[in-house]
């Protein structure tokens, strides 16, 4: 009796953990509630979901400063963030490569990027790599559309900006473009998800 | 003076075997670039993928700007080499517009399998088609076995994880 006592129990407790353990490996789907962070962007101030004034929204982008596909499409998000911002969705791109893994992504380094490229939207580290974990972002860069409901912001879009990250005038897919319209005119969002081909997020090495 | 004359003799020599080590590398580089190197579009590789064969198929995606897959490509054709069964294929994902960028990586670090550049870019189109397990972040790995079944990792492998993997599916 005690051994099956016992067994149920372990079972209880694999069925009541499995949920955390996906929930890690798989991140969010859309619909799901985004955690919020508070992360330091390079102008030194800490940058937070709830504390951005009048937003309606985020752009999150999963970036960093060393992959070519981000290189590819830093012009880009810079005009998201000016299209977007002021009708309360802002860009705020996320750099989560440890850099002992990725030297080139140190804080340091993304200070200097930004400041090269007037980045005119927040700039944060992710040094913990807790937020990634929690969003379910694997590469770089990865966009998660976030909507203000109440309280909460709601996961509406996951995936890549467009579809063609050579030739920014040769796009016939605008995903993030036309997933921040339909939120804005209240339409239903008509892609959800999409995927790309991406750098890999320079993951903390066990010690 | 005498070390002088060492340190030149010394240097000498290691020059000397500088050139032996890169004629003999030269020499032994039995097949042009040209068949065992090809630009081909996703249909191409649709077509590579789903034909029959008797080995177990390793494409491995990779960039020659992608550190973690640099890294990890000498692992593969070592162990690709230990196994008559396996065939390795390299899939790059470098810009179709400079494919000198993969032929000179060819070159310089002696890659012996053969390499396609999927110059394909619109990639929310096929990654599903390759693995619904793929993200798309590289270096990623598609494991093929003669009955066809298939295996995706994605993700940097040492050599005992590739070992681990492939043991695994044998």
């Amino acid at each position: 009796m005690k051994k099956i006592t016992k067994t149920l129990f372990a079972l209880m407790l694999i069925f009541a953990l499995s949920p955390l353990v996906k929930a890690q490996t798989e991140g969010y789907q859309i619909g799901d509630k985004a955690t919020d962070f508070n992360l330091k962007s390079v102008d030194d101030s800490w940058v937070s979901l709830s504390g951005i004034n009048g937003a309606k929204g985020a752009i999150v982008i999963f970036s960093c400063n060393t992959c070519p596909y981000v290189v590819a499409y830093e012009d880009r998000m810079i005009d998201l963030h000016n299209k977007y911002a002021a009708k309360g969705y802002p860009v705020i791109a996320i750099n989560s490569n440890d850099d002992k893994v990725s030297p080139g992504d140190s804080f340091e380094k993304m200070q200097e990027r930004a400041k090269d490229k007037a980045f005119p939207f927040p700039y944060v580290y992710d040094k913990s790599q807790d937020v990634i974990k929690a969003y379910g972002g694997s590469r770089t860069p990865h966009v998660y559309l976030l909507n203000k409901e109440g309280d909460d912001f709601i996961v509406k879009y996951i995936g890549a900006i467009d579809n063609n990250y050579q030739d920014a005038s040769a796009v016939t897919e605008r995903y993030v473009e036309d997933a921040m319209d339909a939120l804005l005119s209240g339409n239903k969002i008509a892609v959800e998800t999409t995927k790309a081909i991406g750098c890999t997020i320079k993951w903390t090495k066990a010690e | 003076m005498q070390f002088k004359i060492k340190f030149s003799t010394s240097l000498k020599t290691a020059f000397t075997l500088f050139l032996i080590a890169n004629l003999s590398s030269f020499v032994q580089r039995e097949k042009p670039i040209t068949e065992t190197f090809k630009i081909i579009t996703f249909e191409e590789f649709e077509l590579m993928m789903n034909k029959d064969s008797e080995k177990l198929r390793v494409f491995n995606f990779w960039a020659t700007w992608c550190a973690p897959c640099v890294k990890e490509m000498p692992y593969f054709e070592k162990v690709a080499a230990e196994y008559p069964e396996i065939e390795l294929i390299f899939i790059s994902m470098d810009d179709g517009r400079k494919p000198e960028r993969v032929t000179n990586f060819i070159e310089t670090r002696k890659v012996k399998s053969p390499v396609y550049l999927l110059n394909d870019i619109d990639y929310n189109k096929w990654i599903d088609k390759v693995s619904e397990d793929w993200s798309g972040a590289i270096p990623a790995t598609l494991f093929i076995k003669a009955d066809g079944s298939k295996l995706f990792h994605e993700g940097e492998v040492n050599e005992s994880e590739l070992r681990a993997l492939i043991a695994g599916i044998k």
